[in-house]
C-alpha cells in the first residue's frame, strides 16, 4: 500500500527490549483497589453503590452521567471500603473522587452473557454495549469509545483507522497484545467497522514489531482487515499523523476525523470491544508496561483498574538502581508521578521508573534559533517563535503563530539542544487561555445577569413612577371633582 | 519532595556546548592550515583573538552582574573570535585581533542581549568595523611561508611582527580578488590579470595569499560536510549562497569572458567558502525555515557576487552577509511552514467530507 510522506517528527531511542519479549501475565489481586470516578474525557460518574456495600467484579459501581462521560465498573468482587477522595495519576498528586474497593480474593464475576454471534446485533446496539461498558480511547486519549462510535455512524464514517502504532518509547502493551490475541482484537475491529459501517479498515502497525505485524496479518486473513506496516518514528501513533501516513488525508483546523470520513481507535480498545461485546465484559482492567533502566524486571501486566503503581513495580522485582523519576505512560508524552500510591487507571499505558541518564536532561539555555524544533515539528508550528511570545506574555501572538494547532506531542522539547522545555510553555499557555476564556465567558455571564437586573428595576421603577402618577391623576379628578361638586351645591345654595 | 518536571522525560544527547564543539572541529583542520602556511604570526593572531574574546565576555557579564562561568562554557563566544581570526589578514598586528574579538562579543553579541539575540553576526559585523577602520591593516597579505620553510619567521621573529607592528620585507602580497581588482583599475584585463597569479588547484588547496583560514576552499567544504553529517546545519544556505555566486559568475562570464572571471574563480577566492559553511548557517543570524535559509543563502551569494564585481570592495561576504541579517527578520516574517490542517494562507482547510453532515 502506499504511504504518504509526514512531515518532521523524531527518532527517540525505543528502549522496547527492555520489556518486548516479556509475554503478558497477570497481576496478583492486591489488597485494595482505588478506582477514580473521572478516568476519561467528560464529565466524572456519579457512585450508585454504599460504603459496606459487596459486589461482583463487573458490577456498574459508579454510572455515567451527561453526553460525554464513561460508567465505571467493580474491576474485583469485594466490598467498597470507602467513598473519598484519594490521589490521582497527575503530576499534581491532588486528590480526587475515589471508590476505594477491599477485594475478598474470590474474584467472583457478575452473571454476564456470551453471544454467540455478535453480528446479529443491530449497529446501534453494539455502541451502546460498548458505552454500557465504560471503554475509553486506551491508546491514552481515553474519550469514552461510544460517543465516538455513534458520531462517526452518524457522520458517514467509510474508513476505519486501527492505530497498532505504540511510536512511546519503552510502551510494547499494544506489541504484545497484538501478538498474543491477534484474533481477538480483529473480531473486535470487525465489531467497530459494522458498527459505524466502515467500508476500508486499515491497521497501521510500527516496522518495530515484525511480531505482532505477523500475527494481526495471520489473524485479519480473509477479512476485510488490512494490515499496513508504517515506518517507525515518532509522533506516528498520534491521530493526525496516523490518518495522515495511511491516507494522504489532514483533518481540518479545530475538526475532527469524522469530518474526512475516517475514525480511529487503539488496538487495545478493539480487545476491549470484544471482551464487551462477545462475553457481556465490562472494562475492568487493562495492560501496562512496566519498564524504565532503574526497574528491575521490566514486564507486560494485565492490571485491575485501581492497582496502585506501586504494587506493579514491586511486581517487576523493584527497583534495580535508584529512580530519577516515575512517570505513567510513555516518555515523550507521560505524566511525571511524585508517589507511586496512584492507582492505574484506564489510560494508564505505563508505569517508567527513569535514571538520570535516561532522562538526560540539563539547565535550559539561551535559544540559538537553531529552528531544529521547526524541523522536528510534526503540524508545522515555529516552536521557538511561540515560546518567544509566552515568554513575554503576548498569548494572542503565540496563538496567531498556531498555539492551538500544537499536539503536545513534545517532539520540539526532545529535540532542543537548549533543552528549553517548549511544551511545558505551550501546555501552560493552553490552560492559561482555557482560564481567561473561561473567565471570559463567566464575565459575560455575569453582565448579562447585572444589565437583566438593571432592566427589571427600571421596570419596577418606571411602574411605579406610572402607577404613582396614575393614582395621582386619579386623586387630583377625584378633587377636582369634588370641587366642582362643592361649586355646584354653593352655586345653588346662592 | 521531589521537584515536577513537564514530558518528554527523555532528551538527545545534545547540548548548545556541543553544538559549538562540533563547529570548532569542523573548522579545525583549516585552521590548523592556515597556522602551517602562515606561521607562527597566524597562531599568535588567533590566540589574541581568542583570548580577548574570553576576557571581554566575562568582564562584560560582571558588569551585568550574571554568573559568568555558564557564558563562558558554552562556546559561543571562543566560536565568534576564531572566525574573526580566520577572517583576518594572517599577519594583522595584535590590536586588530583584540579590537574585533572585542567589538563581536561586547557590542554585536552582549550588548544585543547576548547569544541568541544579536540581530548581525558578530564575527562579521566585527571585520567589515575593522576593514571600514582600519583600511590598511586589514588588506596587508603576505605570501605564504610555510612553518619549516626558509622565509618562515621563527617564534621571537613572529613575536615581534604580531606585537610591535615588524615589517619583514619580501612578504607583502595581495589577496587574488584585490589584485585582480586593482588590475582592472589600471585598465589591464582579466586574463592578464590572472595569468601567473591564479592556479585553481592552489586556489583549491589553499596555498596562495588571503586570509588566516580563508584560503583552504577545500578543507573548509570538508568541515562544512561534516558540519551536514552531523546535522548541525543542512546543506540549504551553503549550496544557495555557492549558487547565488555561481550561477551570475557562469552567466557573465560566458557572455563577456575578457572581463568578469567564471564561476571556479569566484568559488575558490575570498571568504566565500568560509561564509558559505560557517557564516549564512549561523542559527542566531539566519531564518528559522529551509526556504527561508535558502532564500537568504542566495541573496547572500548574489550581493557577494555584486559587490566583488561592481562594488568598491574586492570581497564582499561580510557585507553579503550583514545586509541579509537585517533582512531575517523579515524572511522569517514571509516564510513559514504550513500549519497541518491548514492552507498556506492559515485558514482550515474545508471539510470536504463525504459524510452526511453539512
Amino acid at each position: 500500500m502506499k504511504l504518504f510522506q509526514l512531515r518532521g517528527g523524531v527518532h527517540p531511542e525505543g528502549r522496547k527490549e527492555l520489556s518486548a519479549d516479556r509475554p503478558i501475565r497477570v497481576l496478583p489481586l492486591p489488597k485494595r483497589l482505588f478506582v477514580p470516578l473521572q478516568q476519561h474525557i467528560g464529565a466524572p460518574a456519579t457512585p450508585v453503590v454504599q460504603v459496606g456495600d459487596k459486589v461482583l467484579k463487573g458490577q456498574l459501581i459508579a454510572a455515567g452521567q451527561g453526553m460525554i462521560s464513561a460508567p465505571v465498573h467493580a474491576p474485583t468482587s469485594g466490598v467498597i471500603a470507602a467513598l473519598g477522595d484519594y490521589p490521582a495519576p497527575h503530576p499534581s498528586g491532588l486528590s480526587i473522587p475515589t471508590i476505594t474497593l477491599e477485594t475478598d480474593g474470590e474474584d467472583r464475576w457478575l452473571e454476564t452473557e456470551t453471544l454467540a454471534d455478535p453480528f446479529a446485533l443491530s449497529a446501534e446496539e453494539i455502541s451502546n454495549r460498548v458505552g454500557a461498558a465504560g471503554i475509553v480511547g486506551l491508546g491514552g486519549a481515553t474519550f469514552p469509545a461510544a460517543v465516538k462510535l455513534s458520531l462517526s455512524r452518524k457522520n458517514g464514517v467509510h474508513t476505519l483507522i486501527m492505530n497498532g502504532g505504540e511510536c512511546e518509547p519503552y510502551l510494547t502493551c499494544d506489541d504484545r497484545i497484538m501478538r498474543e490475541r491477534a484474533a481477538k482484537i480483529v473480531e473486535g475491529i470487525r465489531l467497530i467497522a459494522y458498527s459505524v459501517g466502515a467500508k476500508e479498515v486499515l491497521v497501521g502497525i510500527e516496522d518495530n514489531k515484525p511480531e505482532a505485524i505477523a500475527a494481526m496479518r495471520v489473524a485479519a486473513k480473509d477479512s476485510a482487515v488490512n494490515v499496513v506496516v508504517i515506518p517507525s518514528m515518532y509522533p506516528m501513533g498520534s491521530e493526525k499523523q496516523i490518518i495522515q501516513v495511511l491516507t494522504g488525508k489532514e483533518i481540518p483546523a479545530s475538526g475532527r476525523p469524522a469530518d474526512i470520513g475516517i475514525l480511529v481507535h487503539n488496538v487495545g480498545t478493539a480487545f476491549a470491544v470484544y471482551e464487551a461485546i462477545r462475553y457481556g465484559k465490562p472494562l475492568v482492567s487493562r495492560l501496562v508496561t512496566v519498564s524504565g533502566g532503574a526497574i528491575k524486571e521490566p514486564c507486560n501486566l494485565q492490571v485491575l483498574i485501581g492497582t496502585p503503581a506501586q504494587e506493579l513495580i514491586e511486581f517487576a522485582g523493584g527497583y534495580a538502581k535508584p529512580p530519577a523519576r516515575l512517570v505513567l505512560g510513555g516518555t515523550m508524552m507521560g505524566q511525571q508521578i511524585a508517589n507511586p500510591i496512584v492507582p492505574v487507571v484506564k489510560g494508564t499505558s505505563g508505569v517508567l521508573a527513569l535514571t538520570k541518564d535516561e532522562i538526560g536532561q540539563s539547565e535550559a539555555s539561551p535559544c540559538i534559533r537553531c529552528s531544529t524544533c521547526v524541523r522536528a515539528c510534526p503540524v508545522g508550528l515555529l516552536p521557538l517563535e511561540m515560546a518567544a511570545h509566552i515568554r513575554a506574555a503576548d498569548l494572542p501572538g503565540a496563538v496567531k503563530l498556531g498555539l492551538k494547532d500544537c499536539i503536545s506531542c513534545g517532539s520540539c522539547s526532545y529535540v532542543c539542544p537548549a533543552h528549553i522545555p517548549l511544551v511545558h510553555y505551550f501546555n501552560y499557555a493552553k490552560g492559561d487561555l482555557a482560564t481567561q476564556e473561561r473567565g471570559k465567558l463567566k464575565q459575560e455571564a455575569t453582565k448579562k445577569l447585572a444589565d437583566e437586573r438593571m432592566a427589571r428595576m427600571q421596570r419596577i421603577e418606571r411602574e411605579r413612577q406610572e402607577a404613582a402618577a396614575k393614582r395621582k391623576a386619579a386623586r387630583e379628578a377625584k378633587e377636582r371633582l369634588a370641587k366642582e361638586k362643592q361649586a355646584e351645591q354653593v352655586t345653588e345654595a346662592v | 519532595m521531589t521537584q515536577i518536571a513537564h514530558s518528554p522525560h527523555a532528551h538527545v544527547p545534545l547540548t548548545i556546548n556541543k553544538v559549538m564543539r562540533l563547529v570548532m572541529i569542523a573548522l579545525a583542520p583549516a585552521t590548523l592550515f592556515g597556522f602551517w602556511l602562515y606561521g607562527w604570526p597566524a597562531i599568535n593572531l588567533w590566540l589574541v583573538a581568542l583570548l580577548s574574546a574570553l576576557i571581554g565576555e566575562a568582564l562584560v557579564l560582571r558588569l551585568q552582574q550574571r554568573a559568568v562561568r555558564p557564558v563562558l562554557q558554552d562556546g559561543s563566544g571562543l566560536l565568534t573570535a576564531w572566525l574573526l581570526a580566520l577572517s583576518l589578514p594572517p599577519w594583522a598586528p595584535w590590536w586588530i585581533a583584540v579590537l574585533g574579538s572585542l567589538f563581536a562579543v561586547i557590542i554585536c553579541k552582549q550588548l544585543f542581549g547576548g547569544l541568541g539575540q544579536n540581530v548581525f553576526n558578530p564575527a562579521m559585523a566585527a571585520r567589515v568595523m575593522l576593514l571600514i577602520s582600519f583600511p590598511v591593516e586589514m588588506t596587508t597579505w603576505v605570501v605564504p611561508a610555510p612553518l619549516g620553510s626558509m622565509h618562515a619567521p621563527g617564534l621571537l621573529e613572529s613575536l615581534a611582527v604580531t606585537f610591535s607592528g615588524v615589517h619583514v620585507d619580501g612578504m607583502a602580497s595581495a589577496s587574488l580578488l584585490g589584485h585582480v581588482k586593482t588590475e582592472f583599475t589600471r585598465g589591464i584585463g582579466l586574463e592578464q590579470a590572472l595569468s601567473g597569479y591564479y592556479a585553481p588547484l592552489d586556489a583549491l588547496w589553499g596555498s596562495r595569499s588571503g586570509s588566516l583560514g580563508e584560503t583552504a576552499a577545500l578543507l573548509l567544504l570538508l568541515g562544512g560536510l561534516f558540519l551536514i553529517a552531523k546535522r548541525v546545519i543542512t546543506w540549504h544556505a551553503p549550496v544557495a549562497m555557492l549558487l547565488g555566486v555561481a550561477v551570475p559568475a557562469l552567466i557573465f562570464s560566458t557572455l563577456n569572458p575578457a572581463h568578469y572571471p567564471g564561476p571556479v574563480y569566484h568559488l575558490l577566492s575570498g571568504g566565500l567558502m568560509l561564509g558559505a559553511f560557517f557564516i549564512v548557517t549561523d542559527p542566531v543570524t539566519s531564518p528559522n525555515t529551509a526556504t527561508g535559509q535558502f532564500i537568504f543563502g542566495l541573496a547572500c551569494g548574489l550581493l557577494t557576487w555584486i559587490i566583488r564585481t561592481w562594488g568598491g570592495y574586492p570581497e564582499g561576504v561580510a557585507f553579503a552577509v550583514m545586509l541579509m541579517n537585517a533582512a531575517t527578520p523579515i524572511i522569517d516574517h514571509y516564510v513559514k511552514p504550513r500549519i497541518y490542517g491548514r492552507d498556506r494562507k492559515g485558514a482550515a482547510l474545508p471539510i470536504a467530507s463525504s459524510g452526511k453532515e453539512s
